[in-house]
């Protein structure tokens, strides 16, 4: 409750937080708001020519290349989307918050050894696992979220090494070693709170750029399939008509980014309120 | 310090030969068949089976790795299947290219970064903090192939300041390496603003600001050293994306990076290119990596080394 | 004994000009240099092994065949060979070389050359894609079962006279022999090359390849000793590679490039064709092209005959044609428009919703029933497989698709029970040569329908197999008509049995600089894509 008054005295972390609800609203109830079945191509979606309809009349954000109409795709498409920019991505996060400073503080063979995993986990052919995956296996979202998770682990746990490396340096850290503190202490009272900026530098600005990797591993096979829409696939499928229909890549790029700004008010916001210390980082 | 550099070079020799091994078993994973994909659609089974023959793909998968393995010490990375040429050419053929854009790539990034974290961080709270992270989710929400299509149409095609395709002079450069810059530059900015923050709060810059030292001074001597750790720990990332990422980029400006040859090669399962390029980067990313670890004593003293 | 076919070679540079003698305004001009581009690298100039529509048409010109087809057309006429006998059982082939005819290194053309590069298009250690064009010619199998490494049906009495022997009549050899696996090459060059002739290539053709700067650019320069006077016409033509089509289309507009290769993006095409300069601009044509979707005879419920003709009655080839934005045409059957033995009176299956789910339920599927589609990942495949997976659950049938890389729907095709539809488009690739039998072995006949082919309906119509082979025994020339119906009819049969829905026939689109002559189909030509030795540049 106090998080939530704290929250509302700020006006941009409102206006983030009514930005998420929003999203996250419109997505569960999508069945309700969207006014077309969005995988339906409609007859009257398309010139005669071919051509997708701008925004405007019965379509409210246009149709895209088959006829349909994009606003109720978009609907549809943040399940998706959500669940990638959120889950997959905050998984990632979270193992490469953990592999990071296991390695950074604790070091020796078991922490080099991590970090030589993690190396080898960088060097991985990812988008040949994919392309295997989507031979092997049926497709379906979580597999594209598994290997998601499974990729972008990584530079956060690159990240946060090398700050946990400096931070265990510093004065704070070796003043409560020297009194005895234990490792646990040290660990979630000093040094977690230090890179709570750098989880959430990495959990927002990659709701981004994984919502938009999800298009190009469904791409491959492994993900949502055609035609269930997603707000990156969206975009994949019709970036080359960006001069010739501009809605089509406009308004979902629009939506992924308002998302991902606002879940970093909100992000920026919480951590503010719960660590005042820390207040303006990240 | 040296026995710690070798124990590291033999560890990354492990990594390289873990990462030839896990593409290896996942080509073999992959149902299509490199003979079929050669052979084409007219081809007889005979034929299929005499390319299969000749490539060696009919040896049962530890005989064709252990012979990968043995060509691969001796420096060979064997003939393409498609091509027939020596993958090792292939490569080096594109590698100064791909070398350049991501040394110009990763400066503009740096540049961008470090200029709009800095400015926001002193800034934090106010309206220009809020702008420059605004922008910065701009560049990294924005589709790779919109934006360098967008520079190609505003600087090459129409304002005709670069041309618009090829490789060779600075001018040729400046697009793409742009191109990356503005898309990634975003999370530099992010990772500098927290680190330059981070060390504003700190008790000693407190102190230099309480002595009256002047801004710029307290910036350069006592802020930026500090954010100059995850700046390098970013390079690193970087370099892997770059090895193996700018496909798109490449394309768009038909720049001949081993992107391109890395994608036309899985969609012929040409299995001697993908192996290559795939430790080809994975060298890339490890010597990365090592440089970063490497420096970072160097540049903050209380980082020991391990 | 033997028949005299074509003989000058006056006659056939005359033939060779026709197309343009047409149009005395459009007379092709000497010189100019040009530049095109593509997408994809060049992965290789070898004749015996390049088999991708890129490079096709850039070994055509840097070689030379015995025969060859006359530009923008199917006709074949000799080359290499001054003239050439057929025996009228259509086993034995005599050609006469030209004389004087020099590769790029100055070594004269003999008849050794001919035996040598067949030889070693077959020869198994060549990794060649094409060896099994020339199974007809005697000892095919001991030097594909590695046996020997001659042919023993190639004879070379002297040094300009080639004997070919067959060990069965087959009425394409003509054509066999006029594709690129049967280019004449120099055997001390491809041994110089150490296995990479195809980076350096020595040829007879009309061009030579003058610089390749490997993943940008190559030069082809006209070889001026070529033995037809005034071909090629153009002196250079520069190949850029890598180029994203969008931007490639940008430059050509803007004068930086002269043919665009890849064609103009459906993404762009309206907006260039409703463009004032667009007519100019566009080479729209046909090609020997069927789109269509294979459904699996051995996977349920495929294997019964109802089902896959309500599937062909259901889907809306118009609509797909009007989300091509018009680059298609509506297909009855299996072969193409342009193809000998089309059957323009063939009306195939009406778009009839109505009978489709009636024939469903008189299947036992009253209710539909669940399955996948697969299709490759690159526009605009995947909008068409949703074009078609719309169309089916207006019958009731729920089909999921897989939108996967080319290599790993080529595969799920060649194993048995493992795809039960799929749409060809991205893979249904140009004919090898315009004859119809090309079109049904490999992707119809029971030859294809095995483990790892590319029969992908798994049909396989004994009766019809030996129509076929009864077909492609008539090698007389004289029969050329007669076997041209023979198989037109072996196709618009197998539609009764309904294995394949053939969609559209998708037409070829190239965009070219106003300056380049010469009609369209020499930028479509049937046999090679883009002819580079016919095209010019306007005075």
């Amino acid at each position: 409750m106090r998080v939530l008054n704290e929250i509302c005295r700020q006006p941009t972390a409102l206006f983030g937080l009514a930005v998420v609800v929003t999203v996250i609203v419109m997505a569960i109830a999508a069945p309700l708001i969207a006014p077309f079945n969005p995988d339906e191509q409609m007859f009257d979606g398309l010139t005669l020519e071919g051509a997708p309809m701008p925004p405007g009349g019965p379509f409210l954000l246009g149709t895209d290349t088959l006829g349909r109409d994009l606003f109720s795709r978009m609907l549809f498409g943040a399940r998706t989307s959500l669940i990638i920019g959120l889950v997959a991505n905050g998984i990632a996060v979270a193992i490469g918050l953990f592999v990071g400073i296991t390695a950074g503080y604790i070091r020796g063979w078991a922490g080099n050894l991590l970090m030589r995993f993690t190396d080898l986990m960088m060097a991985f052919p990812a988008l040949l696992l994919a392309i295997v995956l989507a031979a092997l296996l049926k497709p379906s979202l979580w597999i594209v979220a598994m290997v998601i998770a499974l990729v972008n682990w990584v530079q956060v746990a690159r990240i946060v090494y090398t700050e946990t490396r400096g931070l265990v340096e510093r004065d704070f850290i070796l003043a409560e070693r020297s009194l005895g503190a234990g490792h646990g202490r040290i660990l979630f009272l000093h040094i977690l709170p230090h890179l709570i900026p750098t989880a959430i530098v990495w959990g927002t600005l990659g709701i981004a750029t994984t919502v938009l990797l999800e298009a190009t591993l469904s791409f491959l096979g492994i993900g949502v399939q055609p035609p269930d829409p997603s707000w990156g696939n969206i975009i994949f499928e019709s970036q080359s008509y960006f001069q010739a229909a501009p809605w089509l890549v406009f308004f979902p790029g629009a939506v992924i980014l308002l998302t991902a700004l606002a879940f970093n008010l909100v992000g920026d916001a919480l951590r503010d309120i719960l660590d005042p210390t820390q207040r303006g980082r990240g | 310090m040296l026995s710690v550099l070798a124990k590291r070079l033999v560890q990354s020799a492990l990594i390289l030969f873990g990462v030839a091994a896990i593409t290896f078993v996942l080509l073999y994973a992959l149902p299509a068949d490199p003979a079929r994909m050669l052979a084409g659609r007219s081809a007889t089974a005979q034929t299929v089976a005499n390319i299969r023959h000749e490539l060696g793909l009919d040896q049962p998968l530890l005989v064709q790795f252990m012979h990968y393995i043995g060509g691969l010490v001796q420096g060979d990375l064997g003939r393409s299947y498609a091509q027939k040429t020596e993958v090792i050419a292939l490569i080096f053929a594109r590698l100064p290219a791909t070398l350049t854009l991501m040394a110009a790539g990763i400066l503009i990034e740096v540049i961008i970064g470090v200029t709009l974290g800095t400015l926001a961080a002193l800034n934090r709270g106010r309206f220009i903090d809020r702008a420059v992270m605004t922008t910065a989710f701009v560049g990294v929400s924005a589709p790779q192939f919109v934006v360098a299509l967008l520079l190609l149409y505003v600087f090459a095609a129409t304002l005709g300041w670069f041309p618009m395709s090829g490789y060779g002079t600075l001018a040729h450069v400046v697009l793409p390496a742009a191109t990356l810059g503005i898309l990634g530059a975003g999370w530099y900015a992010r990772m500098v603003r927290s680190a330059v923050v981070d060390v504003l709060n700190q008790d000693y810059v407190r102190t230099a600001r309480a002595k009256g030292l002047s801004q710029r001074r307290i910036i350069l001597r006592h802020v930026l050293p500090n954010a100059v750790l995850p700046i390098i720990a970013m390079i690193g990332i970087d370099i892997g994306q770059f090895m193996g990422g700018v496909v798109v980029v490449e394309a768009v400006y038909g720049w001949p990076g081993i992107g391109q040859l890395a994608w036309q090669a899985i969609q012929q399962v040409d299995i001697p290119i993908i192996m290559g390029v795939t430790l080809t980067s994975a060298l890339a990313i490890i010597i990365g990596n090592l440089v970063a670890d490497f420096l970072a004593p160097v540049i903050d003293p209380r980082i020991r080394s391990n | 004994m033997f028949r005299r076919m074509l003989l000058s070679t006056t006659a056939a540079a005359f033939l060779a000009l026709m197309p343009f003698a047409a149009s005395a305004q459009d007379a092709p001009a000497q010189g100019g240099d040009i530049v095109v581009t593509y997408k994809d690298d060049i992965t290789t100039l070898d004749p015996a092994i390049g088999y991708d529509w890129v490079n096709w048409s850039m070994i055509k010109s840097l070689f030379s065949r015995l025969v060859d087809y006359e530009p923008g057309t199917a006709k074949i006429v000799p080359s290499l060979a001054e003239s050439f006998t057929v025996a009228p059982d259509g086993l034995t082939y005599e050609f006469k070389l030209r004389k004087g005819v020099k590769f790029s290194n100055g070594r004269e053309v003999v008849a050794s050359d001919v035996k040598y590069s067949i030889e070693r298009a077959v020869n198994p250690k060549t990794q060649g894609p094409g060896a099994g064009f020339f199974g007809a010619i005697a000892g095919f199998d001991d030097v594909t079962g590695g046996k020997s490494e001659t042919l023993s049906g190639i004879e070379t009495p002297d040094d300009g006279t080639v004997i070919f022997k067959l060990s069965r009549p087959d009425a394409t050899f003509l054509h066999v022999l006029a594709i690129n696996f049967a280019s004449i090459v120099p055997k001390e060059a491809v041994e110089a090359a150490a296995g990479d002739f195809g980076k350096k290539p020595v040829g007879s053709g009309t061009f030579i390849l003058k610089d390749w700067t490997i993943g940008q650019q190559l030069v082809f320069e006209r070889n001026k000793d070529y033995f037809v006077k005034d071909m090629p016409h153009i002196d250079s033509f520069k190949v850029e590679v890598g180029q994203e089509p969008l931007v490639a289309l940008l430059r050509l507009q803007k004068g930086e490039v002269d043919i665009a290769g890849d064609g103009i993006p459906p993404a762009k095409f309206l907006e260039i064709k409703n463009s004032p300069e667009g007519a100019q601009m566009i080479v729209d044509g046909e090609q020997l092209h069927t789109g269509y979707v294979t459904l699996n005879t051995k996977v349920k419920p495929f294997d019964d005959v109802k089902v896959r003709q309500a599937v062909n009655m259901a889907i809306n080839k118009e609509r797909i044609t009007r989300i091509l934005n018009g680059r298609a045409t509506a297909a009855t059957q299996p072969l193409p428009r342009l193809m000998p033995g089309y059957d323009k009176a063939f009306t195939g299956y009406a778009y009839d919703v109505e009978r489709a789910k009636a024939l469903l339920a008189e299947a036992g599927y009253a209710d539909g029933f669940e399955t996948v589609l697969y299709a490759t990942n690159t526009d605009p495949q995947p909008r068409i497989a949703q074009a078609i997976q719309q169309d089916l659950a207006a019958i009731g049938i729920k089909a999921e698709i897989r939108a996967l890389a080319q290599g790993n729907v080529i595969a799920a095709g060649g194993t048995e029970g493992e795809a039960p539809m799929i749409w060809s488009g991205g893979m249904a690739w140009i004919a090898d040569f315009p004859d119809p039998s090309n079109f049904y072995g490999p992707i119809l006949g029971c030859a294809g329908a095995v483990q790892g082919g590319w029969n992908w309906s798994w049909y396989c119509n004994e009766d019809l197999d030996k129509r076929a082979t009864a077909a492609d025994a008539m090698s007389d020339p004289a029969q050329v008509a007669e076997r041209q119906a023979v198989w037109g009819k072996i196709f618009t049969d197998i539609m009764a049995d309904a294995p394949w829905v053939p969609v559209i026939n998708e037409r070829r689109v190239v965009a070219k600089s106003a300056r380049m002559g010469g009609p369209d189909n020499i930028y479509i030509d049937p046999t090679r894509v883009i002819n580079y030795d016919a095209i010019f540049v306007k005075p």
